[in-house]
Parts: C-alpha cells; sequence; structure tokens
C-alpha cells in the first residue's frame, strides 16, 4: 500500500493522522470561541483538554474506519457492497480492526476487557500495599483516593458490564440460531467505543491534580469542585454508557427478531433470556448515570449550578439520579452471569433445569423490582425519610427472585449426574458465595443496621461478594466454559481446579474478615486507618497478594492452551444449545445449514428429545443426539 | 463435616441414586441432621464473634439485637445451601466415564411455591421487626438536647445553643449520659457523614440542607466520631472524639465554656479544650490542585 493509501484506508495509520487533527480542533474551537465572547485568557488548558476528550475519541473512531460505511451511505456516495468481507479473523491482525464480525467482536472484548481487569486488579494491590498497616506506606492520600477510583471505575464499567457484552456477543448469535448479530457495523461500534473510554479513565493520571479520586460514584458537589482529573471520569462514562447502550439495543433487536424458525420464547436458553433482560435494564437506565455526569461536565465547565447549593442546586439530586442507573447496574452485573450458570450447570449435572419458566421469570421480577430500590444506597443522605420505609421493603423482597434462582440451581444438582469441571466448581463457587453476598444484601437493606455500617467496610466486603464471588466467578465459569468453542482448543483443566481453589480460598480470606472490620467501625475510602484495625488489615492484604498471584494461573492456563492447547471438540460437554452443534470454532456465518427448533434446551435425560434440527437433515439426525447420551 | 457423613452414600452404586441410602436413613433426614447441628455451630459461632464495638447509646443494644436475630436467621439459609450442594456433589458426581444422563426433572409446582413463600414470609418480618426497631431508636424525647454539627475539611465542630445567649462553640463533642442528643447537621463545603460507631448512628452531613439524627449516650466514655463520605484528600483525617460525661459533670464543663467564651472569646476556649481533652487535631490536608 502506498504511503497516501495507507493514511486514506480505515485503520490505525488513519486514526494516528486523525487523532491529531482533533487536537488542533479542539484547540482552535476553544480558542476561538474564547477570542469571540470576548475572555481575557484566550488559551485555556483545561477548557482546550476538555472539548478534546470529545473530539479526538471521535476523530479515532472514524479514523479507524467505524463511520465508513454509513457517511458513505448518509452522503449519497456508493457504498461498499455488502460482501461480508468484514468478517471473521484469518490472522492476529483481524482483532485489531474494525470487524463486523460478532464473533471476532466478541474476542475483541474479551481480551480488551481482561487487559483492563488486570490493570484494575494492579491498582488494588497497590491499595492493599498502603492499607498493610496503618500510617502511610506507599501514596499519598489524593493518589490513594485516585486508586480507588479508578480502581472501581475500570473494574465496573471496562470489565464486569462488557465482558458479560462480550461473552453473549459471541454465544448468543450461536444459541439463538442467527447468522450474526442484527446490527454488525453497531455492533463494531460498541467494541471500539470500550477501548476509549478505558484509556481514557487512565489519561486522567496524567491531567494536572492527578487522575479522578472521587470514587466511582463521583458525588457532587466534591466532583464539581476536583481538578481536571474528574474531566477524564465524566466523559470516560459517557463512551462506555454508549457503548453499553448500543451493544443491548443490538441484543434486544437479535433476541426478538433473529431468533431461528420454531425457537419460542420459553425454547431459548436462559443465557439468552439473562441478556435479554439485562439489556433491557440498560436501555432503560444507562441514560441517566450519562445524564448525571453531564450535568456534573455541565457544574464544572460552566458554572450550571444544579448541584451547587449556593445556587440553588440540589446535592441530593445527584445521589437520586445516579442511583437510579447504579442500582440497576448491580443487576446489569450478575444476571448475564446468572445465565452462564444456568447453563454451566445444566449441562454439567446433566439435568434439565429445574423450574425452567420460574427462572425466566424470576429474572424479569429482578428487572422490575431493580428499578424500585435505588434510595437504599441513600438511608443516611438526608433524604426525606418516609422514602426508606418502602425502598426497605422492595430492596429485601428482591431476595424472593434471587432465592428462586439458588434454590432452582440447587435443585437442578439434585439426582444429577456432576461433573466437577472447572466452570461447574466455579458455578458452585458462584452459587455459595453469592448466597453470602445476598445475606450481606439483606442486612444492608435493612434501614437500623444500614445506619450503622454503610460506607464502612462491610459494604466493601459486601459488593466484593457479589461482584467478585459473584459476578466475576460466572465470568471465569463462562469462560472455561465457552473456552474450547472460542478458541478450538481445550485448556488445562488441573490449571483451571487450581485457580478455582486457590481463587476461591484467598477470596475468603480477603474479603471475609473485612466484614468485621467494617462492623467493627473501619469507615471506606480511607488511606490511614485506626490503630485496632491493624491485624485484620494486614492479613486481608496478605491474603489479597495471594489471591492477585492466582490470577497468574488463568492467564497462562488460557495464553498457553489457545496457543498449544489439544484441538477441542465440538461439543466437549455433551450440551444440546445450539452453538455446541457446530464446529469449534464454529463456520464463518455459524450454521452452514438453518437449524429449526423442537423442543426446549435442556432436555437431558429425556429419551429422544432434541433442541433442534438442522433443515436439510431434518428427520435423520437430531441435533445434539450424541451417541454417548443416549446410548445407555 | 457433612462430606464425610455422606461419603458411603457416594460410594453407593448407581442404581441406589435414586432410592434413599440403605441403613443410614433418609437423604433428606440425614441432610436435615447434618444442617441442624452445622446451623447450630454456624449460629453459636457468629453470636461468640464479639462484631460490635461499645454499645453506648440507648439505641445500640436495639440494633446489634436486630443484627444478631438476622444472623440466626440466615444462617440455617446458607448451611441449606451449602449442605444441598455439597451434599449432590459428594453423592450425585459422575466417575470417570460415566455418560449418563441424570433424572429428567423439569420442576415441581409445589416446591417452587414453597420457595417463594417462605423467603417472601422471612423479608417481610425483618423488615416489620426493622421498621419498629427504627421507630424505636429515632423516636425524639422531650427535653433533648440540641447539638449543631457542622462538618468541614477536614474537621468537625460543635455548637451547643443556650437560651437568651450565643451558642457555646467547640471543637470537641461533650455529651452528657442519660440524656437524647438531638444532633442538627449541617456542612459547609462538601458532603460528609458523622459516625459514631459506638452510637450505632451516621448521618449525612449535606451543604445546602441540615439533617438530623439523635441518640441517647448511656455510658461515660471516648468515642470515635469518623467522617464516612469521602470528602477529599483528608478524608481518612477526619476523625474526632466524644466525651460522655455524668450530667453534672457535663454541666460544669457547659458552664466552664460559657465562661471561658464569655471572659476571653472563642478562640482561647477552643485551644484550652483542645489542649486538656488531647483531642485530635484534625490533619488540614488542603484539596491539591
Amino acid at each position: 500500500m502506498t504511503t497516501v493509501g495507507r493514511f486514506r484506508a480505515p485503520g490505525w495509520w488513519r486514526a494516528l493522522l486523525y487523532m491529531p487533527i482533533g487536537v488542533a480542533l479542539s484547540l482552535g474551537l476553544v480558542v476561538g470561541t474564547r477570542a469571540l465572547i470576548g475572555k481575557p485568557e484566550i488559551f485555556d488548558g483545561a477548557a482546550i483538554t476538555t472539548v478534546a476528550l470529545f473530539i479526538v475519541p471521535f476523530a479515532f473512531l472514524i479514523g479507524i474506519g467505524c463511520f465508513d460505511y454509513w457517511f458513505r451511505w448518509a452522503s449519497g456516495a456508493p457504498t461498499v457492497p455488502e460482501d461480508h468481507s468484514g468478517h471473521g479473523a484469518d490472522s492476529w491482525r483481524d482483532y485489531f480492526r474494525v470487524n463486523t464480525d460478532h464473533k471476532v467482536i466478541g474476542i475483541q472484548y474479551i481480551c480488551t476487557t481482561f487487559v483492563f481487569f488486570i490493570l484494575g486488579g494492579l491498582m488494588a494491590m497497590l491499595i492493599r500495599m498502603e492499607l498493610l498497616a496503618p500510617g502511610r506506606q506507599l501514596v499519598d492520600p489524593n493518589t490513594y483516593n485516585s486508586l480507588f477510583s479508578v480502581h472501581a471505575s475500570l473494574m465496573i464499567f471496562l470489565f464486569i458490564i462488557p465482558v458479560f457484552a462480550g461473552i453473549a456477543n459471541y454465544v448468543i448469535p450461536l444459541m439463538i440460531g442467527a447468522p450474526d448479530m442484527a446490527f454488525p457495523r453497531l455492533n463494531a461500534l460498541s467494541f471500539w467505543l470500550l477501548p476509549v473510554a478505558g484509556v481514557m479513565m487512565l489519561a486522567s493520571y496524567l491531567a494536572p491534580g492527578g487522575a479522578f479520586a472521587t470514587g466511582w460514584t463521583a458525588y457532587a458537589p466534591l466532583s464539581t469542585e476536583m481538578p481536571l482529573g474528574q474531566n477524564f471520569f465524566t466523559i470516560a462514562v459517557q463512551f462506555a454508557g454508549a457503548s453499553s447502550i448500543a451493544t443491548a439495543l443490538n441484543f434486544l433487536v437479535t433476541i426478538i427478531t433473529m431468533r431461528a424458525p420454531g425457537m419460542t420464547f420459553f425454547r431459548m436458553p436462559l443465557l439468552v433470556w439473562a441478556n435479554f433482560s439485562t439489556s433491557l435494564l440498560v436501555v432503560i437506565a444507562t441514560p441517566f448515570i450519562a445524564g448525571s455526569q453531564f450535568m456534573v461536565l455541565l457544574d464544572r465547565a460552566i458554572g450550571a449550578d444544579f448541584f451547587n447549593p449556593g445556587g440553588n442546586g440540589d446535592v441530593l439530586m445527584y445521589q437520586h439520579i445516579f442511583w437510579f442507573y447504579s442500582h440497576p447496574a448491580v443487576y446489569i452485573m450478575m444476571l448475564p452471569g446468572f445465565g452462564i450458570v444456568s447453563e454451566v450447570v445444566t449441562a454439567n449435572a446433566r439435568k434439565p433445569i429445574f423450574g425452567y419458566r420460574m427462572m425466566a421469570f424470576s429474572l424479569l421480577a429482578i428487572v422490575v423490582l431493580g428499578f424500585t430500590v435505588w434510595a437504599h444506597h441513600m438511608f443516611v443522605s438526608g433524604m426525606f425519610s418516609w422514602l426508606r420505609i418502602p425502598m426497605m421493603i422492595t430492596t429485601l423482597l428482591i431476595a424472593v427472585p434471587t432465592g428462586i434462582k439458588i434454590f432452582s440451581w440447587l435443585a437442578t444438582l439434585w439426582r444429577g449426574v456432576i461433573h466437577l469441571t472447572t466452570p461447574m466448581l466455579f458455578a458452585l463457587g458462584f452459587i455459595t458465595m453469592f448466597t453470602l453476598g445476598g445475606i450481606s444484601g439483606i442486612m444492608l437493606g435493612m434501614i437500623p443496621v444500614v445506619i450503622h455500617v454503610s460506607d464502612s467496610y462491610f459494604v466493601v466486603a459486601h459488593i466484593h461478594y457479589v461482584l467478585f464471588g459473584g459476578s466475576v466467578f460466572t465470568i471465569f465459569a463462562g469462560i472455561y466454559f465457552w473456552f474450547p468453542k472460542m478458541t478450538g482448543r481445550m485448556y488445562d483443566e488441573t490449571l483451571g481446579k487450581l485457580h478455582f481453589w486457590l481463587s476461591f480460598v484467598f477470596f475468603n480470606l480477603t474479603f471475609g474478615p473485612m466484614h468485621l472490620v467494617g462492623i467493627d467501625g473501619m469507615p471506606r475510602r480511607v488511606a490511614d486507618y485506626a490503630d485496632q484495625f491493624a491485624t485484620l488489615n494486614a492479613i486481608i492484604s496478605v491474603s489479597s497478594f495471594l489471591f492477585g498471584l492466582s490470577f497468574l494461573i488463568f492467564l497462562y492456563n488460557m495464553i498457553a492452551s489457545w496457543r498449544f492447547g489439544p484441538a477441542a471438540e465440538a461439543n466437549p460437554w455433551r450440551a444440546k444449545t445450539l452453538e455446541w452443534q457446530v464446529t469449534s470454532p464454529p463456520p464463518r456465518f455459524n450454521f452452514d445449514e438453518i437449524p429449526t427448533i423442537v423442543g426446549g434446551p435442556y432436555e437431558y435425560g429425556v429419551p429422544g428429545a432434541v433442541h433442534g434440527v438442522f433443515r436439510e437433515k431434518s428427520k435423520a439426525v437430531p441435533v445434539g443426539a450424541s451417541a454417548g447420551m443416549r446410548g445407555e | 463435616m457433612a462430606e464425610e457423613k455422606t461419603e458411603t452414600g457416594a460410594r453407593s452404586r448407581p442404581e441406589d441414586r435414586a432410592a434413599p441410602g440403605k441403613g443410614t436413613g433418609h437423604p433428606i433426614g440425614r441432610m436435615f441432621l447434618i444442617g441442624s447441628i452445622a446451623s447450630a455451630i454456624g449460629v453459636a459461632g457468629v453470636l461468640l464473634i464479639d462484631w460490635f464495638p461499645v454499645q453506648a447509646s440507648a439505641g445500640a443494644e436495639d440494633v446489634d439485637l436486630l443484627y444478631d436475630v438476622t444472623l440466626i436467621v440466615a444462617i440455617p439459609i446458607f448451611v441449606l445451601v451449602m449442605a444441598v450442594a455439597i451434599y449432590s456433589v459428594v453423592r450425585f458426581r459422575a466417575r470417570p466415564g460415566d455418560m449418563r444422563d441424570g433424572a429428567p426433572i423439569h420442576g415441581n409446582a409445589r416446591l417452587e411455591v414453597v420457595w417463594v413463600a417462605i423467603p417472601a414470609v422471612i423479608v417481610c418480618g425483618l423488615a416489620a421487626y426493622a421498621w419498629v426497631v427504627l421507630d424505636e431508636i429515632e423516636a425524639r424525647e422531650p427535653d433533648s438536647l440540641q447539638v449543631s454539627v457542622r462538618a468541614q475539611q477536614f474537621a468537625w465542630s460543635f455548637q451547643y445553643p443556650q437560651p437568651g445567649g450565643r451558642p457555646v462553640e467547640s471543637e470537641e463533642l461533650v455529651l452528657p449520659a442519660g440524656r437524647q442528643v438531638n444532633f442538627t447537621i449541617n456542612a459547609v463545603d462538601v458532603i460528609h457523614s458523622m459516625w459514631i460507631p459506638a452510637f450505632r448512628i451516621k448521618q449525612d452531613a449535606v451543604p445546602g440542607i441540615q439533617t438530623e439524627t439523635r441518640a441517647v449516650p448511656i455510658r461515660a466514655g471516648r468515642y470515635d466520631v469518623i467522617c464516612t463520605e469521602l470528602c477529599g484528600a483528608g478524608h481518612s483525617t477526619m476523625r474526632q472524639n466524644v466525651r460522655v460525661l455524668p450530667p453534672s459533670e457535663f454541666d460544669r464543663w457547659l458552664a466552664g465554656q460559657r465562661g471561658a467564651a464569655g471572659a476571653s472569646g472563642g478562640a482561647a476556649a477552643r485551644t484550652e479544650t483542645g489542649a486538656q481533652t488531647g483531642a485530635r487535631t484534625p490533619l488540614q490536608v488542603g484539596a491539591q490542585g
């Protein structure tokens, strides 16, 4: 390719060219505007940076080619005929360009989010080093505050939420018998928005005054008063949020319109149900956090005074808007995990999922109830006090649909033929640890108790029980479970089990004692603490280092197995859902023959039952009827 | 523990899977027994743990009891989950090469109704109990002592309104035992939160509005007053003390404060109390940059 051609074609070269142009544009815009309105200081670094934080990402996205097709189409120029040349990956390079294949995008998502998981994890290690003993060990208080703020933001917005979208991106079209997602180009854009958001959060460390240090909750008016780094958070959240919303819309349309013939809603695998429910939450709730952060940005940039009490602003309004997203976000981070666990448990217990319809309805119940509990994060905030009682009742009631799921998984185990594979171990670890997180959640719903423990380490313990023992364990389960399908290779089972047991033990040693220090009076988000908490904090820190090291086993296993692992069969788990009926990895367009669905997805042990048949061979070979299952 | 008991079951022949284990009783009966023992041990264990700081307010006991009751309700549920999970894994685990499927059970309407109804009843009961406790600890008593709390980066200050005079200002929180204190709280810069763990109370201090909380200190002594809402770089240094005195000593202290304020102005009084009580001087860390 010629040098000029290289800069004209979509890709990294063009992105590298467009980004400095974006910076120049931002500079011109700010300087021009300020000159026009007669500001004495024409050159304002903070304003230029803020504008650049919007423009440069778009320059990058346009440069790398996310918008090429749409721009041509919108301007009436001849579009490149849809030859699906953007589909599939023939070499590693195809993972680094705008690719419209859902399988490639799924892997792009998963690898990118794990990079941010590692970075967020390293920050957690620094946090625990600082807390190893009372007094100052490593960093100054402001840096400490930025460490836990960036840690939480990366883990929530750049790992848990998008990694689930990545797994679903890969698996869901296969599960419902579709050749791809409904909007492949939107899907590609959704992915490329993510690295933008993540790099922006990390880049806040370069801002004068340091990275944002107001926690991932960014409560106003602290967030409206902090230095420039805060803008990196408020704007990065817009990009991450846009990515989430676009993906969720894509999932909704895909699931509603692209199911294989015969796949009624009640023949969908529960992972599809889970992502359907999650996507509903995302499209309804995410605009609220976008709004809250835009309001903070306007307060900061132009003195809009939304949250400034001196300017008739309302400080508590921020929390209402923020939690109206951020409580449903807890379920956005959990429901896809419920789906993964359902798939893993049923396949490894060789039994139909117990109470399929109740499992589906309980997801919808959580979606509805999830919108009615936000103010339980505000029991001591000073909001109008009567709201506390209904919020307490709805909060505790969410335990009911969640309980249905836990009990149904347990009943699925009962009288099964249980294979303790690595994904199954993580699923079982999830069921037990999530129960503990649910119990501390009940306590956090009860107002007199939460008055004492809110904003203490008890809350830190609780969120890590539900988000690590809960969500991250299901992510590990999902990654191990679909690893053979995604890579066409098998991971090392022994290393996987070792990873599980080390994670399980050190997870509990790290986060268990946090309940104790929290109830005993240690507040969260502190760089220093009273001497009485020294012993337990030392134990927590040492456990957390070992917990962090256990992740290296996973990393080695994944990388080595992807490269050198033995070839995987099409269906190593003898599962019944559609994705296991095609080769590993699947053909470029998923199904060479379109499947027709004739039964439920989990008919284990039912003689002659099939989930789907392929059109050409309709009556001859029932899908999923491998010899082993029916041969007894 | 559950594993050992059920080990024989795991080794039983596969044909026995559907039937109750021989000789050792029905599996559910055995699990119930093991579960009850484990729950009892668990409940005893968590009740032995000294979870809470000292109970220095009248409401503390109610809150701690509510917490303990919740634990007592929750532990059998956790044990049930663990017992079923461990029992199933041990008893229904596939041997190598076992390619069979499990029993094709799709559900059981009666069982599902039970595990919707029982948790619903439990959480409604807990919510009702919590409501009652809340009303109790927040009940307003006549003749309560009024204290205004002002939060700022990164220190607390306190005012005792005096009928017909200037309020007494203090950097140390001093309270009488046995009388309800009504705190009205406010913040001058960003949100803070006043937590007195020994009283089991916490209330955000919000700029622009006044918030309230109350407690009845019952034990003389010195306890922590901690900021629990991230308020900037000095957040972790925003820790002070509350000193609870017998009523007569408190009256003396207040009179002294009044006198000192009258004689030499608030600043001198402040220095004096700070010196004599050894109150932690908050480290002033400015929001940087």
